[in-house]
């Protein structure tokens, strides 16, 4: 299925009107993947109250699919408990996407890896389910 | 189509990618297709010698865009076919040579997959660097020949960056050491005087879609007394180093551009000049983190490189599509959309080579302005450059670390 424009009407809108850009100055964490070396860098904040995301920015240096991916993510995020967004893969952010180009995939891993860097840094806090 | 022109607008600002057919050239062609369609292999009937008669004036029309002979044009599929047949040819058909090869390290692909190719083969390839302005220096050229070195391969200029090379220097001493010299000209020739003498090259790859002739069609000059080995076989057209028919249409196409291109030439230059300095000053005075890519002084008219500090090339090249702008960039992202895998992502092997940072080569874009565009043109894209930087600006989280005084780019 050979496209030749490569990204989804999905993947354009969150590029061109991204959700959730921004800082989130009193943020319970901040989460940093990649870097410019690579091409890709996000930074994730998050806003945690009673084990539930209440509020999620981001803020990308990348392409067309990083910053969809980025968007897409918050957008997927906002709401859930600590313990739901764990299970999130970047698999539902490509689909939520309408798909991504296979070179690009690696950007919503990429969201993947902000969210478990995150959730990771909040549990090892002392909060959360408990476990170390 | 509207998800990619935000606007309607199209405004086309990628001449280092291709052109477009100039209305004399597609009028020259048209009647090849299915008026005068003879195959010039037909040397009795009417048509066939009609068609042999075009294909001379298009080779003697070619021939004078850089001064050669006629009978020193080969035309080929283009410049990338052309690349290839001097260099393997060249050297399947001289291995008493030498199994030594000296190339610049900002090649185009065509020339640089061969090389890694040869080296699989067995051959030994010397690179040669360049300055941070992406200059070839011709001495290093000349200090990396060896007494086993059979070809020398170093472009006239750079799409990605615009730096001209000092081509007829290193064309001096290669003729006098007789080692063989091709030079690809892919976007110089029809673009920039180019003189075979003067260069003192052996061949050279012209591109006929680079300056405003068709796509598919391009010739490799090779100069008299030269040996090369037929890469394509069958019924020895082309003096039998290229068979396969002609490709009538597209040759014709080609003689006529290079005619009209030899013929304007000073007038496209300076008309690209101008809209290349009015550019360069705006964007030196107006967006800071800004460096320039490629040599200042020689450089292909029209052509403005330029890399930007904490944002990335692809999101800034889709920001000035939606604008309707069309641009290149010199970003993994960009360049490698269509391969297969991760592995095929890699910042532009000609940044890095000119030394700038990968991290830089993300933000990198090439604008390189033709003789259509307009002064109007490029007020539109001064008057959406700053907002576009701006909101590239406001995303980036390296911008923000060094607005709090954590610079990411500082060592």
């Amino acid at each position: 299925m050979a496209k030749s424009f490569p990204y989804s009407d999905q993947v354009m809108d969150h590029f061109s009107n991204p959700r959730n850009m921004g800082e989130i100055p009193d943020a319970d964490v901040v989460a940093d993947v990649g870097n410019p070396a690579c091409g890709d860098m996000m930074r994730l904040y998050l806003k945690i109250e009673d084990g539930r995301i209440i509020d999620a920015k981001f803020k990308t240096f990348g392409c067309g699919a990083a910053i969809a991916s980025s968007s897409m993510l918050t957008e997927i995020i906002k709401g859930k408990t600590v313990d739901e967004a764990e299970k999130i893969t970047n698999r539902q952010v490509v689909d939520a996407l309408g798909g991504l180009p296979p070179v690009k995939v690696h950007c919503s891993v990429m969201a993947e890896e902000a969210l478990s860097n995150a959730i990771k840094q909040y549990k090892n806090r002392g909060n959360g389910s408990g476990q170390n | 189509m509207s998800r990619i022109m935000g606007n309607g607008r199209m405004v086309f600002f990628d001449h280092q990618s291709t052109t477009p057919v100039d209305k004399r050239v597609l009028d020259a062609m048209l009647p090849f297709f299915s008026e005068s369609y003879g195959n010039p292999s037909s040397h009795i009937h009417k048509l066939g010698v009609a068609s042999g008669q075009a294909l001379d004036k298009a080779r003697e029309q070619t021939a004078a865009l850089i001064a050669a002979d006629p009978e020193e044009i080969v035309f080929t599929s283009g410049a990338t076919e052309s690349n290839n047949l001097a260099i393997r040819g060249y050297l399947q058909a001289n291995r008493d040579k030498g199994k030594h090869i000296v190339a610049s390290s900002i090649e185009h692909f065509s020339v640089m997959n061969q090389l890694q190719s040869l080296k699989r083969d067995g051959y030994d390839v010397t690179f040669v660097g360049c300055d941070k302005y992406g200059m070839v220096d011709p001495m290093a050229v000349r200090k990396a020949m060896r007494e086993d070195t059979a070809l020398i391969t170093v472009q006239c200029a750079s799409s990605e960056i615009g730096t001209i090379q000092k081509i007829a220097n290193i064309g001096q001493f290669t003729q006098k050491r007789g080692v063989f010299f091709h030079s690809d000209a892919a976007i110089a020739a029809g673009n920039i005087p180019v003189d075979v003498n003067e260069l003192g090259v052996d061949s050279l790859s012209m591109s006929a879609h680079n300056f405003y002739g068709p796509k598919g069609v391009g010739a490799l000059y090779l100069r008299k007394g030269n040996l090369i080995k037929c890469q394509i076989e069958g019924g020895m057209q082309e003096f039998g180093l290229r068979s396969g028919t002609e490709n009538m249409p597209g040759i014709v196409g080609m003689g006529k551009a290079s005619a009209i291109a030899k013929e304007e030439m000073p007038i496209r230059i300076e008309h690209a000049k101008n809209l290349q300095i009015k550019l360069w000053d705006w964007l030196d005075n107006n967006i800071d983190y800004l460096e320039f890519t490629g040599h200042p002084m020689y450089r292909l008219p029209g052509h403005v490189s330029f890399w930007v500090k904490y944002i990335e090339g692809e999101s800034f090249l889709l920001m000035l599509n939606m604008k309707g702008i069309m641009c290149a960039s010199g970003s993994a992202c960009a360049s490698n959309l269509k391969g297969e895998d991760e592995e095929d992502l890699a910042a532009s092997h000609v940044l890095t080579a000119v030394g700038v940072p990968v991290e830089y080569c993300s933000g990198s874009l090439t604008v390189t302005l033709g003789k259509d565009n307009t002064e109007a043109e490029l007020d539109y894209m001064i008057s959406v450059l700053p907002p576009i930087v701006e909101r590239l600006l406001s995303m980036s989280p390296l911008y923000a670390d060094k607005l709090k005084g954590d610079d990411p780019y500082s060592m």
